[in-house]
């Protein structure tokens, strides 16, 4: 067991956790934050994606322990009393339609935004289907997803 | 996954002396591979050795003509450095192209190459530039380092630290994605740099990455794709598998030595 201390959604919170503990079992059973879902455990569906240190990670592929100090953003904390953008795009343009697989689409569409901002390059449709290629629908075939990311990247 | 010991290793000789002592301890960096490998109990690690909290061992700086890249620097990292770009622009595409983002903030070119997994895309682009691998007691050309099917030279408490890579004259690597793993189904790097020209393919060989001899004289002859064109690839000792045969794998690395020579 390991006493581990992490900023998450902007709270400092300590747990002490077994050492084996992923951060997707951290964030779900320990702070019941299940926003944050697991579809395949296997680092495949991004169902589990959250922002480690402002990066979209796999949280199913995370240590908890590692994560000591470290500032940890989930689909919870996005919001800020009324929907990121993203959120409102999803929900605008039909992205989704069991919504298991979208808090990890929207996790991983922000990081994609904004890194795409700070590096000036340009996101198109085409990079927002390679950039998603770490997280699977099976609902949707992606067309709305992909117009949902389109429509935020003009608004953040 | 079965219960372990973490340790945030604070120097290297604190990473080897745990490494030494611990119950069948293991590096951990990324944890993109070796995580997921305990979950499906294929390993059981009862110490977990971080390394990434260790000074130096990752970033990336270029000395002369020559970069050096931490162990523990992520893929995106290596993808998205000025001097990679400026002086291997391969390794930048091709770091680029692993996994996909979230994978890539994770995953590291220290633990790529010593998972050395048969469709990694790293020892392909590591062995075609001769690159030089450093660690706590030695330097391993590229050609000693990669051994076989998840082999490598490394000894049992020996820890990369980074890998040297000297500026080649040109340089590119092709890949044939299995689109659901985005592993390599066939992944060949052609450079003509410190180690003359290089035809390095992974995901195509039954023990790992290799060497291609016939690609390496055609190239040598005459640097162009057409070049490869008339190069025989032979199937013996090609992976066989549910994604593709010998003989399939065998024709798409004369395809992908054509396309990486034409990107270079």
């Amino acid at each position: 067991m390991t006493k581990v201390t992490m900023i998450v959604n902007g709270k400092a919170v300590s747990r002490e956790v077994p050492d084996e503990t992923l951060l997707s079992d951290f964030l779900r059973e320990k702070l019941r934050l299940t926003g944050t879902h697991v579809g395949c455990d296997t680092s495949q569906c991004g169902a589990c994606v959250v922002h480690v240190n402002g990066r979209a990670v796999k949280s199913c592929s995370t240590l908890a322990v590692a994560l000591e100090g470290a500032e940890v953003t989930t689909i919870e904390g996005l919001s800020n009393g009324e929907l990121h953008p993203m959120q409102t795009a999803f929900n605008e343009h039909h992205g989704l339609q069991c919504g298991f697989c979208t808090p990890g689409m929207i996790m991983t569409s922000v990081d994609m935004v904004a890194r795409y901002k700070s590096e000036g390059r340009k996101l198109t449709a085409e990079a927002i289907r390679t950039e998603l290629e770490g997280n699977i629908c099976r609902c949707t075939g992606y067309h709305n997803i992909v117009r949902a990311v389109e429509d935020a990247a003009g608004k953040m | 996954m079965y219960p372990l010991k973490y340790h945030k290793a604070a120097s290297v000789d604190d990473a080897v002396a745990i490494l030494t002592k611990g119950d069948s301890a293991k590096l951990l960096a990324g944890g993109q591979t070796l995580l997921a490998t305990m979950k499906q109990h294929l390993a059981a690690p009862g110490d977990l050795v971080d390394i990434r909290a260790i000074a130096g061992m990752s970033g990336i700086k270029a000395e002369g003509d020559t970069l050096v890249i931490g162990a523990a620097t992520t893929h995106a990292e290596v993808a998205g450095n000025s001097d990679v770009a400026k002086l291997c622009p391969m390794l930048a595409s091709l770091a680029a192209g692993i996994g996909d983002p979230a994978v890539r903030h994770a995953g590291t070119i220290g633990g790529s190459i010593a998972n050395n997994d048969p469709a990694a895309d790293y020892p392909a682009g590591l062995l075609a530039v001769a690159a030089t691998i450093v660690t706590s007691k030695r330097k391993i050309p590229a050609d000693e380092f990669f051994d076989g099917l998840f082999t490598t030279a490394l000894e049992e408490d020996e820890v990369i630290t980074s890998i040297r890579v000297t500026r080649p004259k040109r340089a590119a690597y092709a890949k044939f994605r299995q689109p659901a793993s985005l592993f390599a189904l066939v992944g060949v790097c052609v450079a003509d740099g410190a180690g003359g020209v290089r035809v390095a393919v992974t995901g195509a060989g039954d023990d790992g990455v290799f060497r291609h001899d016939g690609l390496e004289a055609a190239l040598a002859a005459k640097w162009s794709a057409d070049a490869v064109k008339g190069v025989k690839v032979a199937s013996d000792g090609l992976l066989s598998d549910i994604h593709g045969s010998a003989e399939y794998r065998a024709n798409l690395i004369r395809v992908m030595a054509g396309r990486a020579v034409a990107a270079s």
